[in-house]
């Protein structure tokens, strides 16, 4: 049933139930607000989403107040905006106003609302109340004086999380948000979403706490790489460095949520150890940097006559590092090419968005992996299932996978061992050629996720060095061995997938788009 | 003379036995006719109560006036859901003390109102939900309520009718709010007492998610007289749209504070010069708050021209609300006054919503600042337009009982405010 309206002038129509606040989103009018939240119940408390509706007594909710036929409503009126100006002077009587020092500062939304339609300056000249700092526990610092009552943070422990932390403590202009006695926010795994929701700077990370100013980070769409959920996510840079991983809504994903394990995963990506050359190795401790041209021609050189092919994988490269991987080595005789993957006990389910979880398998593109003919092995902490690979005398090349259970003999009898990492690794002192590849920050692409959906990323830092991403150097070499122009784009080497894989055929790059799109056949993990 | 004081202008129909211990006693009761009305309404029909109640005009005594009959008519016709009635007792309107009379000396009359009104909505539970402050009030009633079951009156198959109805006895943890219809519900039931939004409304969602209907004491105090007696009957007492008694609780500077019982639209004037017995020490009268702390208060001239009834009220400016009449003499200072109001409503915001949680202690702290003399003129519009923005703009009407006194007060006794803020002087000593 759709219902017709009349929002600020422009007939609207949208399906009966539809809240004002949210029809007025699709004439692209944002309607300021607090408490409400589009993931969590309306209790319609900060007063800023009052709009007036003709015929009604009194300002009405936009939140909580459905459309009905015929409705005139008024976001913009006099009434609407001076109700706006006063409730947002009720906001700054206590509100200490401390923008210089506080993290919020710049992505704020009471800072916005009130330059937006505020007062010039503010008559209240009374003292105001203080609650000062606590500490939530988990990565949460609450800083009291700043908070708006708006109890989403409170709203989210009990509903989505579903493990009431949080609460409001006293009432009146005494209330405040309070976890019960010691216990904190220690040990629940979706909290950094309530620093999200938080619309100003009352609860703040304490990973990012004083790190950077909003307004001098680059926001990247990117895809979380710590579990197979794909959860997406925005890449906060700044300096050539991750300063921060928030969600990225999708509601066939993650909705406006991702949980405090792949928040932490960063900094892996920021540490500099990195290869920054093509190495060319002697098998005896020498090591020698080389311009990628005669590095490939050099191990192409090597590679004829070398023998049967094993290749190994990490399971959270993207699909075209993976299919160009298969294409070399099939172009090099063939052979089996295997991934490994850790898996956790059990999933963590977001109970509130129960399509959420963090996934048992802890790799980015596991699904991919099995799509595109790669055969699971080792152990469930990703060790292990290597002995063949290790002690192989053809042709072994290694991607992504930093072999951290391996030694140093790893590969020592193979006529030709080609590893690609981004990072050094002991299991590489025998590589005859270490070429350096980039992170999935680093590069674009797509992975695929436990759901079989396959998600783009976007780069958000610059390569170190001379890293390039791995589809790009696979793709040169099967070029070089088949006569014929390597993929220049990601977008070329997903379409070379799609033409080759059936679960990928019909699909294109462009067509994903920045949502997502499901493969053409069900997917299940192997192993699972 | 009985009862504190008593005045021959009263019509005491349900405060007839106040000071008359015996009448909590189950027997005295029931011999002075009481639970014939139940026994009366178990054999109507629930439509048929509502009738009666609709025929007598009643209007809700806690304050808004709304008329009972048809509140009752809203309840859902099919119980599909288990009903409730709920039956406020959460008096904590500043000058109101009349519920606790009710209950006090006549606490089966309660129940038998409760009873009867949980048959015309067809509920089968009734939550008495008692101030927190009301131990002794409380005991009282549980008392009552133990003889009742005892009896017979209450519980299963009452009085052989086939007709079961329960009645619970909760008492708040002390919170003014929790006398909002939807903050006594949501108190009722383990969670804050912070009120809902509406709608849904009581009827349709209310207590514990089921139909429910809400009624003051007093109300239901009402009901087994109009069940007895029909509509008609009730309807000789007070005005044609403010039918029947009510009791006004008179406080402040008068010779005889108290409840008295009288017919709607009964000159406020007569009530405190001759019911009360006049002013205190002879001392000119200078302001009234007719209806209890959250409407606006009136000053001499007004308080002349009032008529005691819903209508009659609004026409001087301000509101019967639950008829708590609070008289102030020339020896009271308004600016002190207000302020203490106020206060109280900013202990009592339950701080959902902004503009009252924000706005109810920043009234204070200005008329703080102004009673110490250190205000300005400034303030007086700022405290004009700032409880402006309280009006109407939030869930429950709280923020809008500390706008009515200031407003009022700012605007009928400037000079008090001015002299404070001018020359440091206070008016009166109270």
């Amino acid at each position: 049933m759709a219902v017709t309206l009349t929002i600020d002038g422009h007939e609207v129509t949208v399906p009966k139930g539809t809240t004002i606040l949210e029809a007025a989103k699709t004439i692209g009018q944002e309607v300021p607000h607090y408490c409400y939240h589009p993931g969590m119940s309306s209790p319609a408390m900060c007063r800023l989403c009052l709009v007036e509706i003709e015929g009604a007594p009194k300002p009405m909710p936009g939140c909580v107040t459905t459309v009905m036929d015929g409705q005139v409503v008024h976001t913009q009126s006099d009434n609407a905006k001076a109700n706006r100006k006063g409730v947002l002077e009720f906001y700054l009587v206590n509100h200490p106003l401390d923008c210089p020092i506080c993290d919020m500062s710049g992505e704020c939304n009471l800072q916005d609302y009130v330059h937006a339609e505020g007062r010039d300056s503010g008559r209240s000249r009374e003292p105001k109340r203080v609650f000062g700092r606590d500490d939530f526990g988990g990565d949460v610092l609450f800083y009291g004086d700043r908070c708006v009552m708006c109890t989403r943070c409170v709203r989210f422990m009990s509903e989505v999380e579903q493990d009431a932390r949080l609460t409001v403590v006293d009432r009146g202009n005494r209330s405040v948000i309070d976890t019960f006695f010691e216990e904190g926010l220690d040990g629940t795994n979706w909290h950094g979403n309530i620093v999200d929701i938080c619309p100003v700077g009352a609860l703040v990370s304490k990973d990012f706490l004083h790190k950077a100013r909003a307004w001098d980070l680059d926001h990247t769409p990117s895809i979380c790489t710590s579990c197979s959920q794909g959860c997406n996510i925005d890449l906060h840079t700044r300096d050539n460095l991750i300063q921060r991983l928030k969600p990225r809504e999708n509601l066939d994903v993650n909705g406006w949520w991702m949980c405090d394990h792949g928040r932490e995963n960063y900094e892996w990506i920021n540490r500099g150890d990195r290869i920054e050359a093509p190495l060319v190795r002697d098998g005896n401790g020498g090591s020698q940097a080389v311009d990628w041209k005669p590095a490939l021609g050099a191990l192409l050189g090597k590679a004829e006559g070398a023998g049967s092919v094993k290749a190994v994988a990490s399971s959270s490269a993207s699909n075209e590092d993976l299919g160009l991987l298969r294409a070399l080595v099939e172009e090099l005789g063939g052979g089996d090419t295997v991934y490994r993957s850790a898996r956790a006990d059990d999933e963590i389910v977001l109970k509130g968005f129960p399509s959420l979880a963090r996934r048992k398998d802890l790799a980015a593109n596991t699904a991919g992996a099995d799509l595109i003919g790669l055969e699971r092995a080792g152990n469930d902490d990703a060790t292990g299932g290597l002995e063949s690979v290790a002690s192989h005398d053809g042709v072994l090349v290694v991607l992504g996978d930093a072999l951290e259970d391996q030694d140093a003999d790893f590969g020592k009898n193979a006529g030709l061992y080609v590893f690609l990492g981004s990072h050094e690794s002991e299991a590489a002192t025998h590589a005859h050629f270490v070429l350096p590849v980039t992170t999935f920050a680093e590069q674009e692409g797509t992975f695929t996720n436990v759901a079989g959906r396959v998600q783009r990323f976007w780069p958000g830092l610059d390569a170190p060095g001379m890293a390039r991403p791995a589809w790009l150097i696979l793709g040169a070499l099967v070029a070089e061995l088949t006569e014929t122009d390597g993929p220049r784009s990601a977008a070329e080497a997903f379409n070379a997938l799609a033409t080759g894989v059936p679960a990928f055929s019909g699909m294109s790059y462009d067509d994903i788009g920045t949502r997502g799109a499901v493969v053409n056949e069900p997917v299940s993990l192997s192993g699972d | 003379m009985a009862y504190p004081y008593v005045s021959d202008k009263e019509v005491r129909i349900l405060s007839k036995h106040f000071g008359d211990p015996k009448q909590r006693q189950i027997d005295t009761y029931v011999e002075r006719g009481g639970y014939k009305s139940l026994e009366k309404a178990l054999a109507m029909g629930p439509d048929d109560i509502v009738e009666v109640v609709k025929a007598s005009g009643l209007r809700g005594r806690g304050g808004a006036g709304f008329p009972t009959g048809i509140k009752w008519s809203f309840m859902p016709k099919e119980a599909t859901k288990p009903h409730y009635l709920v039956c406020n007792a959460d008096e904590s309107e500043p000058g109101t003390f009349k519920d606790r009379e009710l209950i006090r000396w006549d606490p089966h009359q309660l129940i038998e109102g409760c009873l009867i009104g949980a048959h015309a909505i067809r509920a089968q539970h009734v939550y008495i939900y008692c101030r927190g402050e009301f131990f002794e009030t409380t005991q009282v009633l549980a008392r009552a309520l133990e003889d009742a079951y005892a009896k017979g009156y209450v519980g299963e198959n009452i009085l052989g009718s086939g007709h079961t109805i329960d009645v619970t006895v909760h008492a708040g943890a002390g919170a003014y709010i929790c006398g909002e219809e939807t903050g006594l519900m949501n108190s009722l039931e383990g969670r804050r007492g912070e009120p809902r939004i509406k709608p849904p409304f009581p009827a349709a969602v209310g207590a514990f998610g089921k139909p429910s209907t809400i009624n003051n004491v007093e109300t239901l105090c009402a009901i087994p007289h109009i069940v007895q007696n029909g509509g008609e009957w009730y309807r000789q007492y007070g005005t044609e749209k403010s039918p029947g008694t009510k009791l006004f609780c008179v406080s402040g500077h008068v010779n005889k504070p108290g409840n008295y019982e009288l017919p709607l639209g009964f000159p406020l004037i007569e009530l405190i010069e001759d019911v009360c017995g006049g002013m205190k020490d002879g001392n000119a009268l200078k302001a009234v708050i007719p209806g209890g702390s959250s409407v606006p208060l009136i000053n001499a001239e007004e308080a002349r021209a009032c008529k005691l009834d819903y209508e009659g009220c609004v026409e001087v400016g301000t509101m019967l609300g639950c008829a708590s009449v609070i008289v102030m003499d020339e020896t009271a200072d308004i600016v002190k006054q207000v302020r203490r109001m106020v206060d109280f409503y900013a202990h009592e915001s339950c701080g959902q919503c902004t503009p009252c949680r924000e706005g109810t202690s920043w009234t204070a702290q200005i008329l703080r600042r102004i009673e110490s003399g250190k205000g300005t003129e400034d303030d007086l519009d700022t405290l004009m337009e700032m409880t402006q923005n309280m009006v109407g703009t939030t869930i429950c009407v709280l923020s809008d009982s500390v706008a009515a006194p200031v407003q009022s007060s700012i605007e009928k006794f400037r000079d008090e405010y001015l002299a404070l803020i001018r020359r440091g002087e206070r008016v009166g000593a109270a």
